[in-house]
């Protein structure tokens, strides 16, 4: 079957520096993909590239939307990356602070919802109507991540793990097909980390394709279906957690310890 | 009490208030005469006046009821001494603006008090209030009066406010109302005085203060029962203002209206979208000379005007837009700035197409269908059309800013990047406001060219832009209540401080300087809107 997100030979250099190696990586539809790596190693400036912040040196990023044609994203705008039905969250977290947690993910619909100066200067039943199911569906989304209590609350002063909470929810308001979440766990107590677990195998129960940086291995090597490796740009090595874990070079490059608690 | 570090801190705010101000408060050059005046008590009042004013804003921000209170009993007993050395006489207190000044201090602690109190708290200090007033005044009245009797021919014309409180001419008994007034608010101010201090002694938080979550003041502004009284008398003030006041007073108005108008429109911009804009001023000079070229070339009234200066302003946005917006912050700032300059140099030096410096003249004022309008008539005609002008932008403000798009623009001041990767196109979203911005200067130039019937290119020089830009800020970026209200005190406060010509601008920027040093966020800061959700059915 057709990988949904096939990046194929990936290059990104920072003027002399290059962050990222010819990088090859595939997410299927229904799984969670992990991407691991130590610090510095070039996971998030994949994302960054994938979802059109950095315009990549060189490779190929295709996607391929359920039931629709094969897209290539080399070169889009970030706004139209997510409009193709792929989502992300930041590893510093990047919300609307001074916005309401509902809003924050009434504005995750912008792109799937069109009112314009008209409608908002006239509020036509039309408009309102989308209004209605802006408000609506945007609290479904929160009480999925247990944020309904705190809907009216300015998101800056939500706890550390519930921002986490709330990127992802507002990555989901955008209506994606694929998730792609940059350590969601940083930052969280060992309880917060197990209710995020659940919430992600939840997303992806429900259809979503995962694609997940995370630096807890307890996290990885427990829901994850496939995992990629990478050190200095380059993937070091790929397959499922147990092949991973068994994998020699991982271990020298960045597993170390951690491998046997896992 | 203060401690002294506080003090210490004063006197030296005081010493460098008076080393700012030295130049213009103290020194006075004649060059006619050439000779140099040197006013020593001016530097005396200034660092009184800063001292008093920095000691007072330490304790407010120590303990707020204590200042507020202490602001009062100011307010209370300056206003005779002031009305003392204005007319050299309080013997008889009639219903003026001193009167209505102790109404309203009143009034506002009054309301204070409703606001700060908790439900039952407010109840029990109406009653006891009530009942004070009730038993303080017979008693200050008859003490009054006695002290009245036995004292008037001795004390000074300046105390003569203490007299009787009726007066009784051959068995007619004059009520004086004024008076009685005068000894309630003072028994009121009393009370409250003596239950703060009481329960500052005690050492207890009192209840209010401790169960309930702190809410800023400006949030009681959304309080219907503050904000619908309110709204009433605004309303009914604005709609009366050009029966109530002169010609003079009523065109003064309508430019601090205008401002309001101009304000709200960079809002958007600014406030909302945060996009530092420094020339905003071009699009209103788009605006004026769409109206002064097409009347006098084309004959073209101020109703088709208006709209087609709307959309010009519009255009004139997306053209600046859209190479600039890729910028960010300062970069932003300077290249709007730029643009501002080179709009008002090419009306400077284009004399063919804008008459240049000399500007164009005689230009219609707008038409009263049916009627012909006196001078008179005219401005306050000009001053209902911006009422409504005013009221529109309100309207269509508020709604654009509740709505997808004004949602969109609070995100991209946020956080440029998450927005673009929640999927809002950016360029589009700035573009857009930068353009409906745009729309409201480019209508207020309309607006101005048939007020003043005149434009040339000296109405729109950097300074209106950092003025409306002052509004925006001083007003709480992004609130609309704010912007309106900083709009009227900056606009109208210049013109009555003419009494005080050489100070003006210095009493200006110091308020200025204040405000941005003690509410750094603005007059009012914007109130995100809640959302009540019926939780059964989702
Ligand atoms: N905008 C940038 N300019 C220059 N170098 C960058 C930039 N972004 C990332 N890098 C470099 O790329 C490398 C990978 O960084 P990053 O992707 O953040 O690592 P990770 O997320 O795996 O910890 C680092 O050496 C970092 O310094
Ligand atoms: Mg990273």
């Amino acid at each position: 079957m057709e990988p949904l997100l096939n990046v194929q030979k990936l290059t990104m250099d920072f003027g002399g520096i290059r962050a990222i190696d010819r990088l090859d990586v595939q997410v299927h539809a229904g799984q969670i993909v992990a991407l691991i790596g130590p610090n510095g190693a070039g996971k998030t400036t994949f994302f960054n590239c994938i979802t059109g912040i950095y315009k990549p040196t060189a490779g190929h990023i295709l996607l391929q939307p359920p039931g629709k044609k094969q897209k290539r994203l080399n070169g889009l705008k970030p706004n139209k990356v997510t409009e193709q039905g792929l989502a992300r969250t930041f590893q510093n977290i990047r919300l609307f602070p001074n916005m309401t947690v509902l809003e924050n993910v009434m504005i995750g619909m912008h792109c799937r919802t069109n009112a314009k100066i008209f409608g908002a200067i006239f509020r036509n039943p039309q408009t309102r109507k989308e209004e209605q199911y802006i408000v609506d569906h945007s609290y479904s989304i929160l009480k999925k991540v247990r944020l309904q209590t705190f809907a009216n609350e300015y998101a800056k002063n939500l706890p550390y793990g519930a921002q986490r909470r709330l990127e992802i929810a507002r990555a989901l308001a955008t209506d994606p097909f694929m998730l792609l979440l940059d350590e969601p766990a940083a930052g969280m107590n060992p309880q917060e980390t197990l209710e995020l677990d659940n919430l992600i195998t939840q997303i992806r129960d429900e259809g979503l394709a995962i694609l997940l940086i995370e630096h807890d291995m307890k996290l990885v090597m427990s829901i994850s279906d496939y995992i990629f490796v990478v050190d200095y740009g380059k993937k070091i090595a790929e397959g499922t957690p147990e092949e991973i874990a068994q994998n020699p070079a991982v271990i020298k490059a960045y597993l170390g310890e951690d491998v046997e608690h896992a | 009490m203060l401690p002294l570090k506080d003090i210490r801190n004063g006197l030296m705010v005081a010493g460098w208030f008076v080393f700012l101000t030295f130049p213009l408060m103290v020194i006075k050059v004649n060059p006619v005469e050439k000779t140099i005046v040197w006013r020593w008590p001016n530097m005396l009042y200034v660092a009184a006046g800063s001292f008093i004013a920095y000691l007072y804003v330490k304790l407010a921000q120590k303990n707020k009821k204590a200042a507020i209170l202490v602001a009062c009993w100011t307010a209370y007993l300056a206003l005779p001494l002031i009305r003392y050395f204005m007319y050299q006489d309080i013997s008889i207190l009639i219903w003026d603006t001193t009167t209505s000044i102790y109404a309203a201090v009143g009034a506002f602690h009054m309301i204070l008090t409703l606001c700060l109190f908790h439900k039952h708290h407010i109840l029990r200090k109406i009653l006891s209030g009530i009942w004070l007033l009730f038993i303080g005044t017979p008693v200050v009245m008859l003490l009054a009066q006695a002290a009245g009797k036995i004292l008037l021919p001795k004390i000074p014309a300046a105390l003569h406010f203490l007299t009787p409180f009726i007066i009784t001419i051959e068995h007619i008994q004059f009520w004086n109302w004024i008076r009685i007034l005068w000894v309630a608010l003072a028994c009121y101010l009393l009370y409250s005085s003596l239950q703060t201090y009481l329960a500052s002694k005690r050492n207890i938080m009192p209840d209010h203060l401790t169960n309930e979550p702190k809410i800023r003041w400006s949030q009681y502004l959304y309080k219907r029962p503050v904000y619908l009284p309110l709204l009433t008398f605004c309303s009914t003030f604005f709609l009366l203002f050009p029966h109530l006041f002169s010609t003079y007073q009523v065109n003064i108005m309508i430019s601090a209206l205008m401002y309001v108008v101009l304000g709200l429109g960079l809002n958007i911009v600014v406030g909302v979208a945060g996009l530092l804009d420094l020339g905003y001023v071009a699009f209103y000079a788009v605006g004026a000379y769409s109206y002064a070229l097409l009347n006098m070339h084309f004959d073209l009234g101020f109703w088709v005007v208006l709209p087609i200066g709307g959309i010009l302003g519009a255009f004139f946005g997306i053209l600046l837009g859209i190479p600039v917006l890729r910028l960010r912050g300062d970069y932003l700032a300077i290249v709007t700035l730029g643009f501002g300059e080179i709009i008002r140099l090419v009306l400077e030096n284009w004399n063919d197409f804008s008459q240049g410096p000399s500007g164009i003249s005689n230009i219609d004022r707008p038409p009263l269908p049916g009627v012909d309008l006196s001078l008179e008539g005219s401005i306050v005609y000009m001053y209902y059309l911006t009422i409504v002008m005013v009221i529109f932008t309100i309207f269509v403000v508020n709604r654009l800013q509740d709505s997808r798009i004004g949602r969109a623009w609070f995100a991209l001041r946020e956080d440029e990047i998450a927005c673009q990767a929640m999927g809002i196109d950016k360029m589009k979203t700035k573009l857009t406001a930068f353009a409906l911005g745009a729309t409201w200067a480019g209508m207020v130039g309309v607006l101005f060219a048939a007020k003043t019937t005149f434009v040339n290119p000296a109405s729109f020089t950097f300074l209106e832009s950092a003025i409306i830009l002052c509004i925006v800020v001083l007003g709480g970026m992004g609130s609309i209540v704010g912007v309106i209200i900083s709009a009227l005190v900056l606009i109208l406060m210049p013109e009555y401080l003419r009494a005080f010509s050489d100070y003006r601008m210095l009493v200006f920027g110091a308020v200025l300087v204040i405000m941005m040093v003690f509410k750094p966020r603005g007059l009012i800061s914007s109130v995100r809107r809640t959302y009540t959700i019926n939780d059964e059915t989702l």
